[in-house]
């Protein structure tokens, strides 16, 4: 059995007369598991397949199934059996941690000393501010503090919703390897990010734009596929070199990519009469490299 | 059982710490009681007379007192020439002009029939109305002073005379205090137990914290009895609050049973819970869900019967009335506080709120999904 499978998804929103289609007829399963991410740009329609899969809203079209249950006719069971995150932060403010947490087990007619060991190692950092109201503590910690209520009734299955966006790079780290560890514990994970670095800490992922899956496979899959070789251009006028690089014939993509530019060619490259064709251009101090794919390079071939 | 002794539980403990709230539940009753009733008086007082006297004679110095003593008049000035006095009421400081001819007390002795000249300012129609009519009064009890000084009635009247004397049955005094205080009070409920709920269940959505709960196997009317128990203790504590300060600071002493209007408090705050919880389905926001219950408010008080009465309204009003719950327990609180009445009076009432809440929270219910 799969944990999750999903069966051509469509999912359309009225907005205004005028009809947004946020889901073009997804397909695809998760293992047991896994850990599996949901990554692609915001309004590529992630939140709206997570709030699908949690029986939050219904699809117009196809079908899905989350530990063998139908999320429309077995929603019962389904919320019974997972954990949810939202991406935005839906605990209560006022309450203070610990009454958060023993607030969400009784709702799930369990306690938090029933389940402690599996939210032991996430607890163990908030837990110097378990009287503390939710609302003031920190980004990190709210994080933290809501997958615990996630996890409190042991969920087979968990959804995360963008869990580490606003969240600094050291919290967003230690937030992965808690997610690691939850795996080992033989819990599905789902999570989406529009983070592409991110990508490569899960089992599979699905790349997602517009409603429409790219590409699911392991994040070393989606770099084999991504066959070109690829350089790595840097210069001193950043933006003029980009310019001036998308204006060449033989350069089939170009993207900013951090402090350098990733480029593509339609021809097998020689390097000098490219740099001085830069130079000419008035391009000093010009670095090339040729470099590895990543994730994020996949997925902007995959978008064009 | 547990599932909703922890909803409970939760919701009083947010209740206990937002102190924006227990201001409302708690002072709000307080300042609009003590307020409120003192305002809301519909016997004019202070008019503002400014009289022109031509005469200066004794008898027109006799009226002239007899109208500033009968303590609903405040007297101007002496005016020397009807413009002048005309001044004052274009200023706004008078509102009713009496002018005194040269001849008023030589044509009332010799004549026996003097003249008397009123303007009335009528911006405040309501004031102009009851102060032309007092002055009328006091003057015709001027003229029956007259002739009773002048002449030896016969002992029967030439004429036949209808004599009328009141009796005002329920509230002998008129005293506006006691009509106006229960309903006030009523209102006052009304806002706790509709208005509150809607805004607690709006703010839910709108933070984002009912998809949390969504997703759990809680059930649907183990959440909407989670909120509507705390409003409705809440509705019952202000009612006391109420109640006390009608006691101990109006002196109002219930005629009827004070068990019968919380028992029927308890079932009129089922039915405007009911409409808090449909206008929570509705709303998105917590501005829309505020300005839908400032809308409604301002309808049920109008058509309440609390500042006006609801007989004096037209007949296609009348229809919106009925379908006010406020008009209900408005009238029952007056029935029982000032005449005593007992369930057995007020059982229509009882069943018509009762069918409200029923409609109501049907409705809400219905309207209200744990998914979209």
């Amino acid at each position: 059995m799969k944990a999750v499978s999903a069966n051509s998804i469509k999912k359309i929103f009225n907005v205004e007369k005028s009809t947004v289609t946020a889901l073009q007829g997804l397909s695809f399963d998760v293992e047991q598991g896994e850990l599996f991410g949901v990554i692609g740009p915001d309004g590529a329609g992630k939140t709206t397949l997570f709030r699908i899969l949690t029986t939050l809203m219904l699809a117009q079209e196809g079908s899905a199934q989350v530990d063998g249950f139908d999320v429309v006719k077995d929603f019962k069971e389904i919320r019974k059996r997972i954990g949810y995150m939202p991406g935005r932060f839906s605990l209560y403010q006022d309450l203070t941690v610990e009454e958060n947490l023993s607030f969400f087990a009784t709702l799930f007619n369990t306690s938090i000393s029933a389940n402690y060991d599996l939210v032991k190692d996430i607890y163990e950092h908030i837990e110097p501010f378990k009287y503390r109201r939710a609302g003031a503590l920190s980004g990190g910690m709210k994080q933290k503090l809501a997958l615990c209520c996630a996890l409190i009734h042991r969920p087979t299955v968990l959804f995360l919703d963008e869990p580490t966006t606003g969240v600094d790079a050291v919290s967003r780290q230690e937030f992965w390897e808690l997610l690691k560890n939850l795996q080992k514990q033989g819990i599905t994970i789902l999570v989406s990010t529009p983070y592409m670095d991110e990508a490569s800490l899960c089992n599979r992922v699905a790349l997602l734009q517009e409603g429409k899956l790219l590409d699911i496979d392991s994040p070393e899959g989606i770099i084999k596929k991504f066959k070109k070789p690829l350089w790595a251009i840097r210069s001193t006028k950043m933006f003029r070199l980009l310019q001036d690089l998308k204006k060449m014939d033989n350069v089939e993509s170009c993207f900013p990519f951090g402090q350098e530019h990733h480029v593509t060619f339609k021809e097998v490259l020689n390097i000098s009469s490219l740099e001085k064709e830069l130079t000419a251009l008035g391009h000093r101090d010009l670095k090339m490299n040729q470099i590895q794919a990543t994730i994020e390079d996949s997925f902007m071939e995959l978008m064009k | 059982m547990r599932i909703l002794r922890i909803l409970l539980e939760k919701e009083f403990r947010q209740i206990f710490r937002d102190p924006a709230i227990l201001r409302i539940i708690f002072m709000l009753p307080t300042v609009q009681l003590l307020l409120m009733p003192l305002a809301a008086d519909y016997e004019v007082k202070n008019i503002k007379i400014c009289v022109v006297d031509y005469d200066h004679s004794p008898y027109s110095h006799k009226l002239i007192n007899k109208i500033t003593a009968s303590g609903y008049f405040t007297l101007v000035d002496y005016a020397d020439s009807y413009d002048e006095a005309l001044g004052y009421i274009e200023q706004d400081e008078a509102d009713l002009v009496l002018q005194v001819p040269r001849s008023f007390e030589k044509d009332l002795v010799r004549e026996d029939e003097a003249k008397l000249f009123m303007a009335l300012n009528a911006i405040n129609g309501v004031k102009a109305n009851l102060g032309g009519a007092y002055l009328r009064s006091i003057i015709i009890d001027f003229n029956n002073d007259v002739r009773l000084e002048w002449m030896q009635l016969p002992r029967f009247n030439p004429q036949p005379i209808i004599s009328i004397s009141p009796i005002n049955w329920y509230n002998p005094l008129m005293n506006y205090q006691l009509f106006m205080v229960p309903g006030i009070l009523v209102i006052l409920v009304t806002l706790v137990g509709a208005f509150l709920s809607a805004l607690n269940i709006v703010k839910e959505k709108e933070i984002g914290t009912i998809e949390q709960i969504n997703v759990t196997p809680i059930k649907k009317y183990q959440f909407i009895l989670g909120k509507l128990i705390p409003f409705w203790v809440l509705g019952l504590i202000v009612l006391t609050i109420g109640l006390l300060i009608s006691r101990y600071v109006y002196g109002i002493i219930f005629v009827g049973s004070i068990t019968t209007v919380y028992f029927f408090a308890g079932v009129y705050l089922l039915a405007v819970l009911g409409l808090g919880l449909l206008v929570s389905t509705f709303a998105n926001t917590q501005q829309q869900a505020m300005l839908l219950s400032f809308f409604m408010m301002m309808i049920f008080i109008m058509l309440g019967g609390l500042y006006t009465s609801i007989d004096s309204m037209p007949d296609w009003v009348k229809t919106f009335t009925k379908i006010n719950p406020v008009t209900y327990f408005i009238e029952v609180t007056r029935m029982v506080i000032l005449k005593g009445s007992t369930l057995v009076d007020i059982r229509s009432h009882l069943i018509t709120v009762l069918g409200f809440a029923i409609v109501l929270n049907s409705l809400a219910v219905w309207n209200y999904k744990k998914r979209s």
